[in-house]
């Protein structure tokens, strides 16, 4: 049979990947109880969603625009290009350490500046501030992230045909109308894609938290990945991590169901 | 757009991105004293590569190095031994049914490794493979490898079908048809996707963090995350700095290389889905 091929590929994933998530359910399930009384979990995940929902929103807010800049013809194009998505290759957990170096409060650029310019008059202690720590978590998340929205857009942008524009141009249509009317109902697909992506990767996000802030000060930037790592890892609580897991996991994927829903439903396949 | 406001806003994309690699660029490069003086000099007063030294001389990042090209290859190596053949089939079968199926193996790649970490980290103990790079690869491989079927699949179905009957006619058996003929022709998709998983598992964390606990055994990330001191004041900022400049620009020499591939051909199928 030909669909052989499809095997050793299907095999590792159910072996690496589903098998092991379907044996923890029993483990989770019996725990899953003990999440409506845990006045940790709350906060925790109300950090998760509140985090995730800003940090998607300024990414499409930035990744747009952007894509509109760099789908222009222009000098160097392709070296700016480059350097546009290069955050959303470059390894999180690493570039988190240069964050973090930039937010020091003593030595960081991020709190010198500020003063140089006359904005502030003393040190920021960016990460040692409740809100100031949250702000830090996202501004370094949206650089990472925001080319991956850019990137879809811009692909989604190439296939715009350019005498569709140049039709409106000529009916009257402004650059304004022209993107309400003609460019974002196109992009639409790619955006609803991207958004996905992005709101389920945001909800799960660890790398850059654990090393920027540690989930600190006083669990003001702890997301529900690393209270489960947390849970697991530190206090041996299998049960309690896999029940979390089980729940992060049936919401994300609740979320990426009505995002295709919403793609099939509003755009023509 | 006029045109100094559009350079104005292209100088500010470029700046704002390539920013935090700069500034760790510009700290690496500077003497122990003159990295912890308040306030920061912005450029460096003199020029020293001594931060460079020290991570191969009194830590073991050599070692981290070696430990990532191992894995990262390792891992590469068996998503496109596993992928290439599954990506062919699915672009030759009917449509509806291969959607089907592309749809089932993308399903693995919803969700973030550290929302899978509890149930991967219990199969790889029990499989008695932590501590072990082969461990960290067979998990690598499995997160990757939707995305490469995914990118391959895409690859395989712009290809022209006739060139493979007409090697049928010719008498060549399947397995030389895929070896010898089609897989020829994708090179250059097998190495964009290859570079590009490389680089999702040279960058790992979570996973690398938690299944390798030996130091002698832990990739670069995880490592670098782990440089430290006793206090704020001791820690080694200008090592920090060069280690993150030196597992950086493997990745910053593949996008730019690669920047033109990964706007059109790594979305295509997002995008015409």
């Amino acid at each position: 049979m030909k669909d052989r091929a499809l095997l050793p590929a299907a095999l590792l994933l159910i072996g690496i990947i589903a098998l092991p998530l379907a044996a923890a359910v029993p483990s989770g399930v019996s725990s899953l109880a003990r999440l409506g009384e845990d006045l940790n979990l709350r906060r925790i995940a109300a950090n998760t969603l509140l985090f995730s929902g800003v940090s998607v929103a300024l990414e499409l807010l930035l990744g747009v625009p952007i894509a509109l800049l760099l789908h222009r013809r222009f000098r160097l194009r392709g070296g700016v290009r480059a350097t546009a998505i290069l955050p959303w290759a470059l390894p999180s957990a690493v570039m988190a350490m240069s964050w973090r170096w930039i937010f020091s409060d003593t030595f960081g650029i991020a709190s010198d500046l500020p003063m140089r310019l006359g904005l502030a008059s003393q040190p920021i202690p960016w990460l040692g501030l409740p809100a100031t720590a949250f702000a830090s978590l996202i501004v370094a998340d949206v650089w990472k992230t925001t080319p991956f929205v850019a990137i879809l857009s811009l692909a989604a942008l190439q296939t715009i045909p350019r005498d569709l524009d140049e039709a409106m141009a000529i009916d009257g249509g402004g650059p304004a109308r022209r993107f309400f009317m003609v460019t974002l109902p196109l992009l639409r697909p790619a955006l609803a894609v991207a958004v996905t992506f992005r709101l389920i990767h945001a909800i799960g996000i660890f790398d850059l938290v654990w090393v920027l802030t540690g989930g600190g000060p006083a669990n003001a930037t702890k997301t529900l990945a690393v209270y489960v790592y947390e849970q697991y890892f530190l206090f041996g609580d299998r049960g309690y991590a896999t029940a979390i897991t089980l729940a992060t996991a049936v919401a994300m994927f609740a979320i990426s169901v009505a995002m295709g829903r919403l793609i099939r439903g509003r755009a023509p396949a | 757009m006029r045109r100094a406001p559009f350079i104005l806003l292209i100088l500010l994309i470029v700046a704002w991105s390539a920013g935090p690699f700069l500034w760790s660029v510009l700290t690496s490069l500077k003497p122990a004293h003159e990295v912890f003086r308040a306030p920061p000099s912005y450029l460096p007063r003199a020029l020293s590569i001594e931060s460079y030294t020290e991570i191969f001389e009194r830590r073991p990042f050599g070692l981290y190095l070696l430990n990532s090209l191992v894995v990262a290859a390792g891992s590469t190596l068996l998503v496109l031994l596993l992928a290439a053949p599954a990506a062919h089939r699915l672009a030759r079968m009917r449509r509806g049914r291969a959607v089907g199926l592309e749809r089932g193996f993308l399903l693995f790649a919803l969700f973030p490794p550290a929302v899978l970490l509890v149930p991967l980290f219990t199969a790889v103990r029990a499989l008695g493979l932590t501590n072990s790079h082969l461990g960290l690869i067979l998990v690598h491989a499995a997160l990757n490898l939707p995305f490469a079927i995914w990118t391959l699949t895409a690859f395989f179905r712009e290809l022209p079908v006739e060139i493979e009957e007409a090697a049928r006619i010719d008498g060549f058996t399947p397995s030389g048809l895929l070896a010898r003929v089609v897989l020829p022709l994708a090179a250059p998709a097998l190495a964009a996707t290859g570079i590009l998983v490389f680089i999702f598992s040279w960058n790992e964390f979570v996973i690398a963090l938690t299944l390798i606990q030996r130091d002698a055994l832990r990739t670069v990330p995880v490592g670098i995350s782990m440089l430290s001191g006793a206090t704020v004041y001791e820690i080694p900022w200008g090592q920090i700095s060069a280690a993150v400049v030196l597992t950086t620009l493997p990745v910053v020499a593949a996008v730019l290389a690669l920047q033109r591939w990964i706007l059109s051909g790594l979305t295509a199928g997002a995008v015409k889905g």
